[in-house]
Protein backbone atom coordinates (compact mmCIF):
# COMPACT_ATOMS: atom_id res chain seq x y z
CA UNK A 1 0.00 0.00 0.00
CA UNK A 2 2.99 2.30 0.49
CA UNK A 3 2.15 5.91 1.37
CA UNK A 4 -1.27 5.96 -0.29
CA UNK A 5 -3.45 7.48 2.43
CA UNK A 6 -6.68 7.53 0.46
CA UNK A 7 -7.93 4.38 2.19
CA UNK A 8 -9.57 3.20 -1.00
CA UNK A 9 -8.19 -0.28 -0.68
CA UNK A 10 -10.75 -2.69 0.62
CA UNK A 11 -9.47 -4.05 3.90
CA UNK A 12 -12.07 -6.69 4.44
CA UNK A 13 -13.24 -7.83 1.07
CA UNK A 14 -15.98 -5.29 0.30
CA UNK A 15 -16.29 -4.83 -3.41
CA UNK A 16 -16.93 -1.06 -3.17
CA UNK A 17 -16.06 0.94 -0.09
CA UNK A 18 -18.29 3.97 0.50
CA UNK A 19 -17.84 7.36 2.16
CA UNK A 20 -19.61 8.52 5.32
CA UNK A 21 -22.19 10.54 3.40
CA UNK A 22 -23.31 7.49 1.38
CA UNK A 23 -24.12 4.99 4.12
CA UNK A 24 -27.18 4.63 6.38
CA UNK A 25 -26.78 6.25 9.81
CA UNK A 26 -26.31 4.40 13.04
CA UNK A 27 -24.74 1.30 11.48
CA UNK A 28 -28.23 0.26 10.44
CA UNK A 29 -28.35 -2.31 7.66
CA UNK A 30 -31.33 -1.13 5.68
CA UNK A 31 -31.30 -3.75 2.91
CA UNK A 32 -32.13 -7.34 3.73
CA UNK A 33 -29.90 -10.09 2.37
CA UNK A 34 -26.93 -7.91 1.50
CA UNK A 35 -24.41 -10.23 3.12
CA UNK A 36 -23.92 -11.57 -0.41
CA UNK A 37 -22.03 -8.35 -1.18
CA UNK A 38 -19.63 -9.03 1.63
CA UNK A 39 -17.05 -11.43 0.28
CA UNK A 40 -15.62 -13.32 3.20
CA UNK A 41 -13.66 -15.85 1.12
CA UNK A 42 -10.47 -13.92 1.86
CA UNK A 43 -10.65 -14.98 5.52
CA UNK A 44 -10.04 -18.63 4.56
CA UNK A 45 -6.82 -20.45 5.43
CA UNK A 46 -8.10 -23.93 4.53
CA UNK A 47 -10.06 -24.56 1.34
CA UNK A 48 -12.71 -27.27 0.96
CA UNK A 49 -11.97 -29.42 -2.10
CA UNK A 50 -15.09 -31.22 -3.25
CA UNK A 51 -14.77 -34.59 -5.00
CA UNK A 52 -17.74 -34.88 -7.33
CA UNK A 53 -17.01 -38.60 -7.82
CA UNK A 54 -17.46 -39.43 -4.11
CA UNK A 55 -20.49 -37.13 -3.60
CA UNK A 56 -23.93 -38.83 -3.48
CA UNK A 57 -25.88 -35.53 -3.26
CA UNK A 58 -27.19 -36.15 0.25
CA UNK A 59 -26.64 -32.37 0.80
CA UNK A 60 -25.70 -32.72 4.48
CA UNK A 61 -22.96 -30.17 3.67
CA UNK A 62 -25.62 -27.71 2.40
CA UNK A 63 -27.59 -28.14 5.63
CA UNK A 64 -24.57 -27.57 7.88
CA UNK A 65 -22.73 -24.79 6.02
CA UNK A 66 -23.14 -21.67 8.23
CA UNK A 67 -22.53 -19.34 5.27
CA UNK A 68 -24.74 -20.87 2.59
CA UNK A 69 -21.64 -21.50 0.51
CA UNK A 70 -22.57 -24.92 -0.86
CA UNK A 71 -23.87 -24.38 -4.39
CA UNK A 72 -26.88 -26.48 -5.34
CA UNK A 73 -28.40 -26.38 -8.83
CA UNK A 74 -31.51 -28.36 -9.78
CA UNK A 75 -31.27 -30.34 -6.55
CA UNK A 76 -27.70 -31.40 -7.21
CA UNK A 77 -24.54 -30.20 -5.42
CA UNK A 78 -22.68 -27.99 -7.91
CA UNK A 79 -19.58 -26.94 -5.99
CA UNK A 80 -18.53 -24.45 -3.35
CA UNK A 81 -18.86 -20.65 -3.39
CA UNK A 82 -15.29 -19.70 -2.61
CA UNK A 83 -16.10 -15.97 -2.56
CA UNK A 84 -18.00 -16.51 0.69
CA UNK A 85 -16.64 -19.78 2.16
CA UNK A 86 -14.59 -18.91 5.28
CA UNK A 87 -12.99 -22.35 5.40
CA UNK A 88 -14.50 -23.45 8.72
CA UNK A 89 -14.39 -27.11 7.64
CA UNK A 90 -17.80 -28.11 8.99
CA UNK A 91 -18.81 -29.51 5.57
CA UNK A 92 -15.74 -31.75 5.46
CA UNK A 93 -16.35 -32.95 9.01
CA UNK A 94 -20.03 -33.73 8.41
CA UNK A 95 -19.85 -35.26 4.90
CA UNK A 96 -20.82 -38.97 5.31
CA UNK A 97 -19.03 -39.86 2.06
CA UNK A 98 -15.72 -38.13 2.85
CA UNK A 99 -16.18 -36.19 -0.37
CA UNK A 100 -14.81 -32.90 0.98
CA UNK A 101 -11.19 -32.43 2.02
CA UNK A 102 -9.77 -29.33 3.69
CA UNK A 103 -6.49 -28.27 2.09
CA UNK A 104 -4.21 -25.39 3.06
CA UNK A 105 -4.86 -22.43 0.77
CA UNK A 106 -1.21 -22.29 -0.30
CA UNK A 107 -1.44 -25.88 -1.51
CA UNK A 108 -5.02 -25.80 -2.78
CA UNK A 109 -4.33 -24.78 -6.37
CA UNK A 110 -1.89 -27.67 -6.74
CA UNK A 111 -4.39 -30.07 -5.24
CA UNK A 112 -7.16 -28.91 -7.59
CA UNK A 113 -4.87 -29.55 -10.61
CA UNK A 114 -4.16 -33.16 -9.50
CA UNK B 1 -43.56 26.72 11.27
CA UNK B 2 -45.02 29.97 12.58
CA UNK B 3 -46.71 29.67 15.90
CA UNK B 4 -49.40 31.70 17.61
CA UNK B 5 -48.58 32.67 21.14
CA UNK B 6 -50.66 30.74 23.65
CA UNK B 7 -51.54 31.64 27.20
CA UNK B 8 -49.94 29.47 29.85
CA UNK B 9 -51.38 28.56 33.22
CA UNK B 10 -49.24 29.69 36.16
CA UNK B 11 -48.82 27.03 38.84
CA UNK B 12 -46.41 26.38 41.72
CA UNK B 13 -44.41 23.23 41.04
CA UNK B 14 -41.15 21.56 41.97
CA UNK B 15 -38.76 20.93 39.10
CA UNK B 16 -39.36 17.20 39.08
CA UNK B 17 -43.13 17.71 39.07
CA UNK B 18 -42.86 20.20 36.23
CA UNK B 19 -40.90 17.66 34.17
CA UNK B 20 -43.46 14.96 34.97
CA UNK B 21 -46.22 17.34 33.82
CA UNK B 22 -44.35 17.93 30.55
CA UNK B 23 -44.04 14.16 30.09
CA UNK B 24 -47.76 13.73 30.72
CA UNK B 25 -48.53 16.35 28.10
CA UNK B 26 -46.13 14.74 25.59
CA UNK B 27 -47.60 11.28 26.20
CA UNK B 28 -44.55 9.29 24.95
CA UNK B 29 -45.02 5.79 23.51
CA UNK B 30 -42.64 4.20 25.99
CA UNK B 31 -41.04 5.27 29.26
CA UNK B 32 -38.57 2.85 30.85
CA UNK B 33 -37.13 4.16 34.07
CA UNK B 34 -35.70 3.27 37.45
CA UNK B 35 -36.10 5.59 40.41
CA UNK B 36 -33.05 7.29 41.89
CA UNK B 37 -32.88 10.35 44.15
CA UNK B 38 -33.28 13.20 43.22
CA UNK B 39 -35.07 12.11 40.05
CA UNK B 40 -37.47 9.67 41.76
CA UNK B 41 -40.33 12.13 41.85
CA UNK B 42 -40.42 12.34 38.05
CA UNK B 43 -40.83 8.59 37.67
CA UNK B 44 -43.19 8.39 40.64
CA UNK B 45 -45.49 11.11 39.31
CA UNK B 46 -45.35 9.78 35.78
CA UNK B 47 -46.25 6.26 36.88
CA UNK B 48 -49.30 7.83 38.60
CA UNK B 49 -50.32 9.26 35.24
CA UNK B 50 -49.91 5.82 33.67
CA UNK B 51 -51.92 4.13 36.43
CA UNK B 52 -54.75 6.67 36.23
CA UNK B 53 -54.91 6.44 32.44
CA UNK B 54 -53.92 10.07 31.85
CA UNK B 55 -51.30 8.91 29.37
CA UNK B 56 -51.24 6.01 26.93
CA UNK B 57 -47.57 5.34 27.58
CA UNK B 58 -46.21 1.81 27.96
CA UNK B 59 -44.35 2.19 31.25
CA UNK B 60 -41.57 -0.35 31.84
CA UNK B 61 -40.46 -0.50 35.49
CA UNK B 62 -37.01 -2.02 35.05
CA UNK B 63 -34.49 -3.54 37.46
CA UNK B 64 -31.66 -1.06 36.88
CA UNK B 65 -30.59 1.94 34.83
CA UNK B 66 -28.59 -0.26 32.48
CA UNK B 67 -31.87 -2.02 31.83
CA UNK B 68 -33.86 1.21 31.53
CA UNK B 69 -31.60 2.62 28.83
CA UNK B 70 -31.47 -0.78 27.11
CA UNK B 71 -35.27 -0.93 27.08
CA UNK B 72 -35.37 2.62 25.71
CA UNK B 73 -32.97 1.61 22.95
CA UNK B 74 -35.11 -1.36 21.96
CA UNK B 75 -38.33 0.64 22.07
CA UNK B 76 -36.85 3.52 20.09
CA UNK B 77 -35.36 1.20 17.46
CA UNK B 78 -38.81 -0.37 17.19
CA UNK B 79 -40.07 3.07 16.21
CA UNK B 80 -41.44 4.57 19.41
CA UNK B 81 -41.10 7.99 20.97
CA UNK B 82 -39.19 7.10 24.10
CA UNK B 83 -38.20 8.88 27.28
CA UNK B 84 -36.50 8.14 30.58
CA UNK B 85 -35.16 10.03 33.57
CA UNK B 86 -32.12 9.46 35.74
CA UNK B 87 -29.46 10.97 37.98
CA UNK B 88 -25.97 10.43 39.37
CA UNK B 89 -25.09 6.78 39.81
CA UNK B 90 -28.02 5.82 37.60
CA UNK B 91 -26.39 7.57 34.66
CA UNK B 92 -23.07 5.99 35.57
CA UNK B 93 -24.69 2.56 35.39
CA UNK B 94 -26.09 3.45 31.97
CA UNK B 95 -22.68 4.39 30.61
CA UNK B 96 -22.20 1.47 28.23
CA UNK B 97 -25.64 1.78 26.68
CA UNK B 98 -25.58 5.58 26.44
CA UNK B 99 -23.12 5.03 23.59
CA UNK B 100 -25.34 2.40 21.99
CA UNK B 101 -28.24 4.89 21.96
CA UNK B 102 -26.20 7.63 20.27
CA UNK B 103 -24.24 5.30 18.00
CA UNK B 104 -27.51 3.76 16.78
CA UNK B 105 -28.84 7.32 16.25
CA UNK B 106 -31.90 6.80 18.43
CA UNK B 107 -33.59 10.06 19.49
CA UNK B 108 -34.25 9.02 23.09
CA UNK B 109 -34.95 11.82 25.56
CA UNK B 110 -33.58 11.65 29.09
CA UNK B 111 -34.56 14.07 31.84
CA UNK B 112 -31.48 14.32 34.05
CA UNK B 113 -31.66 15.59 37.61
CA UNK B 114 -28.04 16.28 38.46
CA UNK B 115 -26.52 14.38 41.37
CA UNK B 116 -22.95 13.81 42.47
CA UNK B 117 -21.22 10.46 42.02
CA UNK B 118 -20.20 8.28 44.95
CA UNK B 119 -17.95 7.85 46.90
CA UNK B 120 -18.35 9.26 49.46
CA UNK B 121 -22.09 8.79 49.15
CA UNK B 122 -23.95 12.01 48.38
CA UNK B 123 -27.36 12.51 46.84
CA UNK B 124 -27.04 16.26 46.22
CA UNK B 125 -26.29 18.28 43.15
CA UNK B 126 -23.21 18.56 41.09
CA UNK B 127 -22.65 17.96 37.39
CA UNK B 128 -20.34 14.92 37.62
CA UNK B 129 -23.09 12.74 36.13
CA UNK B 130 -23.97 14.69 32.99
CA UNK B 131 -20.42 15.97 32.47
CA UNK B 132 -19.31 12.37 32.82
CA UNK B 133 -21.42 11.54 29.75
CA UNK B 134 -20.31 14.57 27.75
CA UNK B 135 -18.39 12.50 25.19
CA UNK B 136 -21.14 9.89 24.81
CA UNK B 137 -22.76 11.56 21.81
CA UNK B 138 -25.84 13.01 23.51
CA UNK B 139 -27.07 16.55 22.95
CA UNK B 140 -27.07 18.39 26.31
CA UNK B 141 -29.09 21.35 27.51
CA UNK B 142 -28.89 22.79 31.04
CA UNK B 143 -31.85 24.34 32.86
CA UNK B 144 -31.54 27.57 34.82
CA UNK B 145 -34.83 27.37 36.71
CA UNK B 146 -37.97 25.27 36.98
CA UNK B 147 -39.61 27.09 34.07
CA UNK B 148 -36.66 26.19 31.86
CA UNK B 149 -36.75 22.60 33.11
CA UNK B 150 -40.34 22.43 31.84
CA UNK B 151 -39.58 24.32 28.62
CA UNK B 152 -36.47 22.30 27.83
CA UNK B 153 -38.21 19.00 28.62
CA UNK B 154 -40.50 19.76 25.68
CA UNK B 155 -37.90 21.21 23.32
CA UNK B 156 -35.46 18.30 23.61
CA UNK B 157 -37.98 16.03 21.89
CA UNK B 158 -38.01 18.27 18.82
CA UNK B 159 -34.20 18.52 18.85
CA UNK B 160 -33.58 14.79 19.23
CA UNK B 161 -36.08 13.79 16.53
CA UNK B 162 -35.08 16.44 13.99
CA UNK B 163 -34.03 14.66 10.76
CA UNK B 164 -30.75 16.61 10.72
CA UNK B 165 -29.94 15.43 14.25
CA UNK B 166 -31.40 12.05 15.29
CA UNK B 167 -29.35 11.96 18.45
CA UNK B 168 -30.39 11.15 21.99
CA UNK B 169 -30.77 14.29 24.07
CA UNK B 170 -30.78 15.31 27.71
CA UNK B 171 -31.75 18.39 29.58
CA UNK B 172 -30.35 18.64 33.07
CA UNK B 173 -31.83 20.31 36.12
CA UNK B 174 -29.89 20.69 39.34
CA UNK B 175 -30.89 18.06 41.87
CA UNK B 176 -32.87 19.43 44.85
CA UNK B 177 -31.97 23.04 43.95
CA UNK B 178 -34.44 22.84 41.05
CA UNK B 179 -35.71 19.27 41.29
CA UNK B 180 -37.27 19.69 44.74
CA UNK B 181 -37.80 23.46 44.85
CA UNK B 182 -41.19 24.98 44.24
CA UNK B 183 -41.19 27.81 41.75
CA UNK B 184 -43.77 29.58 39.66
CA UNK B 185 -44.12 27.79 36.32
CA UNK B 186 -46.35 28.50 33.36
CA UNK B 187 -47.71 25.31 31.90
CA UNK B 188 -48.84 25.25 28.30
CA UNK B 189 -52.19 23.74 27.35
CA UNK B 190 -51.84 20.02 26.59
CA UNK B 191 -52.81 20.53 22.93
CA UNK B 192 -50.16 23.23 22.46
CA UNK B 193 -47.47 20.87 23.71
CA UNK B 194 -48.70 18.05 21.51
CA UNK B 195 -48.85 20.32 18.49
CA UNK B 196 -45.37 21.69 19.19
CA UNK B 197 -43.73 18.27 19.37
CA UNK B 198 -45.83 16.84 16.53
CA UNK B 199 -45.77 13.17 15.64
CA UNK B 200 -42.57 11.18 15.37
CA UNK B 201 -41.86 9.36 12.12
CA UNK B 202 -38.92 7.00 12.64
CA UNK B 203 -36.55 6.46 9.71
CA UNK B 204 -35.86 2.74 10.19
CA UNK B 205 -38.44 1.30 12.61
CA UNK B 206 -37.82 -2.34 13.43
CA UNK B 207 -41.58 -2.98 13.56
CA UNK B 208 -41.96 -2.05 9.89
CA UNK B 209 -41.96 -5.67 8.74
CA UNK B 210 -42.23 -4.67 5.08
CA UNK B 211 -38.82 -2.98 5.31
CA UNK B 212 -36.71 -5.24 7.53
CA UNK B 213 -33.55 -3.67 8.93
CA UNK B 214 -30.72 -4.74 11.21
CA UNK B 215 -29.73 -2.64 14.26
CA UNK B 216 -26.43 -3.01 16.06
CA UNK B 217 -24.40 -5.13 13.66
CA UNK B 218 -20.65 -5.63 13.92
CA UNK B 219 -18.92 -2.64 12.35
CA UNK B 220 -15.18 -3.01 12.01
CA UNK B 221 -12.17 -1.17 10.58
CA UNK B 222 -13.89 -0.53 7.26
CA UNK B 223 -17.00 1.45 8.34
CA UNK B 224 -16.97 2.15 12.11
CA UNK B 225 -15.04 5.40 11.66
CA UNK B 226 -17.45 6.57 8.93
CA UNK B 227 -20.38 6.04 11.29
CA UNK B 228 -18.60 8.08 13.99
CA UNK B 229 -17.95 10.79 11.40
CA UNK B 230 -21.71 10.90 10.73
CA UNK B 231 -22.39 11.29 14.46
CA UNK B 232 -19.93 14.17 14.67
CA UNK B 233 -21.67 15.86 11.76
CA UNK B 234 -25.09 15.38 13.34
CA UNK B 235 -23.79 17.14 16.46
CA UNK B 236 -22.62 20.08 14.36
CA UNK B 237 -26.04 20.30 12.69
CA UNK B 238 -27.73 20.14 16.10
CA UNK B 239 -26.45 23.67 16.87
CA UNK B 240 -28.81 25.25 14.34
CA UNK B 241 -31.63 22.94 15.38
CA UNK B 242 -31.32 23.85 19.09
CA UNK B 243 -31.42 27.54 18.13
CA UNK B 244 -34.34 27.09 15.72
CA UNK B 245 -36.45 25.04 18.15
CA UNK B 246 -35.76 27.69 20.80
CA UNK B 247 -36.99 30.42 18.45
CA UNK B 248 -40.17 28.49 17.67
CA UNK B 249 -40.77 27.85 21.35
CA UNK B 250 -40.33 31.59 21.85
CA UNK B 251 -43.09 32.28 19.33
CA UNK B 252 -45.36 29.96 21.27
CA UNK B 253 -44.53 31.10 24.80
CA UNK B 254 -42.52 34.31 24.67
CA UNK B 255 -39.64 32.37 26.29
CA UNK B 256 -36.57 31.68 24.17
CA UNK B 257 -33.05 31.15 25.54
CA UNK B 258 -31.08 30.14 22.45
CA UNK B 259 -27.67 28.49 22.69
CA UNK B 260 -26.14 30.99 25.13
CA UNK B 261 -27.58 33.99 26.87
CA UNK B 262 -25.91 37.10 28.24
CA UNK B 263 -26.95 38.94 31.39
CA UNK B 264 -25.75 42.57 31.54
CA UNK B 265 -23.00 41.24 29.32
CA UNK B 266 -22.70 43.74 26.50
CA UNK B 267 -20.81 46.46 28.35
CA UNK B 268 -19.36 44.12 30.98
CA UNK B 269 -15.62 44.00 31.67
CA UNK B 270 -15.69 41.16 34.18
CA UNK B 271 -17.61 38.08 33.17
CA UNK B 272 -18.50 34.76 34.72
CA UNK B 273 -19.54 31.81 32.58
CA UNK B 274 -21.78 29.11 34.05
CA UNK B 275 -24.62 26.69 33.42
CA UNK B 276 -27.48 25.29 35.49
CA UNK B 277 -29.23 26.89 38.45
CA UNK B 278 -26.16 28.84 39.61
CA UNK B 279 -26.83 31.15 36.67
CA UNK B 280 -29.73 32.56 38.70
CA UNK B 281 -27.48 33.10 41.73
CA UNK B 282 -24.92 34.85 39.55
CA UNK B 283 -27.56 37.25 38.20
CA UNK B 284 -28.12 38.46 41.77
CA UNK B 285 -24.37 38.85 42.23
CA UNK B 286 -24.06 40.75 38.96
CA UNK B 287 -26.75 43.19 40.12
CA UNK B 288 -24.97 43.64 43.46
CA UNK B 289 -21.66 44.36 41.68
CA UNK B 290 -23.34 46.73 39.24
CA UNK B 291 -24.79 48.60 42.23
CA UNK B 292 -21.18 49.12 43.35
CA UNK B 293 -20.24 50.44 39.93
CA UNK B 294 -18.45 47.30 38.74
CA UNK B 295 -19.12 46.29 35.16
CA UNK B 296 -19.99 42.71 35.93
CA UNK B 297 -21.71 40.40 33.50
CA UNK B 298 -22.70 36.80 32.95
CA UNK B 299 -22.65 34.40 30.03
CA UNK B 300 -25.05 31.52 30.54
CA UNK B 301 -24.44 28.34 28.56
CA UNK B 302 -27.75 26.67 27.79
CA UNK B 303 -26.45 24.24 25.17
CA UNK B 304 -23.29 22.40 26.23
CA UNK B 305 -23.33 19.63 23.59
CA UNK B 306 -22.87 20.63 20.84
CA UNK B 307 -20.78 23.45 22.27
CA UNK B 308 -21.65 26.80 20.69
CA UNK B 309 -18.03 27.87 20.26
CA UNK B 310 -18.60 30.79 17.93
CA UNK B 311 -21.37 32.32 20.03
CA UNK B 312 -19.22 31.96 23.16
CA UNK B 313 -16.16 33.51 21.51
CA UNK B 314 -18.18 36.44 20.19
CA UNK B 315 -19.86 37.00 23.55
CA UNK B 316 -16.55 37.02 25.43
CA UNK B 317 -14.34 38.86 22.91
CA UNK B 318 -12.69 41.91 24.43
CA UNK B 319 -13.63 41.16 28.03
CA UNK B 320 -11.00 42.14 30.63
CA UNK B 321 -11.18 39.03 32.80
CA UNK B 322 -13.29 35.88 32.82
CA UNK B 323 -14.12 33.25 35.42
CA UNK B 324 -15.62 29.97 34.25
CA UNK B 325 -17.52 28.02 36.90
CA UNK B 326 -17.53 24.23 36.82
CA UNK B 327 -19.74 22.10 39.04
CA UNK B 328 -17.65 18.98 38.36
CA UNK B 329 -14.03 17.94 38.47
CA UNK B 330 -12.09 16.27 35.71
CA UNK B 331 -9.46 14.77 37.97
CA UNK B 332 -5.94 15.16 36.65
CA UNK B 333 -6.96 17.61 33.95
CA UNK B 334 -5.45 21.08 34.19
CA UNK B 335 -8.96 22.53 34.33
CA UNK B 336 -12.57 21.35 34.21
CA UNK B 337 -15.03 20.68 31.36
CA UNK B 338 -16.76 24.05 30.87
CA UNK B 339 -13.54 26.05 31.22
CA UNK B 340 -11.86 23.78 28.69
CA UNK B 341 -14.62 24.39 26.15
CA UNK B 342 -14.68 28.14 26.74
CA UNK B 343 -10.92 28.53 26.42
CA UNK B 344 -10.82 26.33 23.31
CA UNK B 345 -13.59 28.46 21.76
CA UNK B 346 -11.71 31.68 22.52
CA UNK B 347 -8.35 30.35 21.29
CA UNK B 348 -9.73 29.00 18.02
CA UNK B 349 -11.35 32.38 17.34
CA UNK B 350 -8.18 34.33 18.05
CA UNK B 351 -8.84 35.58 21.57
CA UNK B 352 -6.72 35.07 24.68
CA UNK B 353 -8.29 36.95 27.58
CA UNK B 354 -7.28 36.45 31.20
CA UNK B 355 -9.43 33.59 32.40
CA UNK B 356 -9.57 31.41 35.49
CA UNK B 357 -11.56 28.33 36.43
CA UNK B 358 -13.58 27.89 39.62
CA UNK B 359 -14.73 24.47 40.75
CA UNK B 360 -17.77 24.96 42.97
CA UNK B 361 -20.81 23.39 44.57
CA UNK B 362 -19.70 19.75 44.62
CA UNK B 363 -22.03 17.41 46.47
CA UNK B 364 -24.63 20.18 46.78
CA UNK B 365 -22.34 22.66 48.58
CA UNK B 366 -24.33 25.87 48.69
CA UNK B 367 -23.24 28.60 46.33
CA UNK B 368 -24.37 32.08 47.36
CA UNK B 369 -24.18 35.54 45.76
CA UNK B 370 -21.46 36.71 48.21
CA UNK B 371 -19.11 34.00 46.88
CA UNK B 372 -19.77 35.08 43.31
CA UNK B 373 -19.10 38.71 44.30
CA UNK B 374 -15.71 37.58 45.58
CA UNK B 375 -15.03 36.06 42.18
CA UNK B 376 -15.77 39.41 40.53
CA UNK B 377 -13.40 41.11 43.01
CA UNK B 378 -10.73 38.60 42.03
CA UNK B 379 -11.37 39.32 38.33
CA UNK B 380 -10.82 43.03 38.98
CA UNK B 381 -7.53 42.17 40.72
CA UNK B 382 -6.50 39.85 37.87
CA UNK B 383 -7.24 42.59 35.36
CA UNK B 384 -4.83 44.89 37.17
CA UNK B 385 -2.12 42.53 38.34
CA UNK B 386 -2.41 39.58 35.99
CA UNK B 387 -3.21 36.03 37.03
CA UNK B 388 -1.28 35.02 40.11
CA UNK B 389 -1.79 31.65 41.70
CA UNK B 390 -3.35 28.67 40.03
CA UNK B 391 -5.72 28.82 37.04
CA UNK B 392 -8.01 26.35 38.84
CA UNK B 393 -9.45 27.53 42.13
CA UNK B 394 -11.91 25.92 44.53
CA UNK B 395 -14.86 28.02 45.65
CA UNK B 396 -15.94 27.76 49.29
CA UNK B 397 -13.78 24.80 50.24
CA UNK B 398 -12.41 24.97 53.79
CA UNK B 399 -8.63 25.01 54.06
Amino acid sequence: MGCDSSNTISISGLSKIKGWREIPIGGVIADAGNSQEYETGGWRSFRPIWDEGKCNNCKVCWVYCPDGSIRVRDGVVAGIDLNHCKGCGICAKECPQGAIEMVEESKAEEKVRQ
Amino acid sequence: MTLQKVKGTPVALEGDRAVAEAMRQMNPDVVAAYPITPQTEIVMRFSDFVASGEVETEFIPVESEHASMSACIGACAAGGRVQTASAGAGIALMWEVLWVASGSRLPIVMHVVNRSLSAPLNIHCDHSDSMGMRDAGWVQLYDEDVQEAYDNAIQVVRIAEHPDVLLPTIHALDGFILGHSVERVELLPDEAVQEFIGTYTPVHPLLDVDHPVTYGPMDLQDYFFEHKRQQAEAMVRALDVVAQVSREFGELTGRSHGLVEGYRLEDADYVTVALGSTVGTIKTAVDLMRDQGVRAGLLKIRCFRPFPAEAVAQALAGKKAIAVLDRSLSFGAQVNPLYLEVIASLYTHGFAPKAVNYAYGLGGRDTIPAQICEIYQELIRIDGEGITGPILRYLAVRD
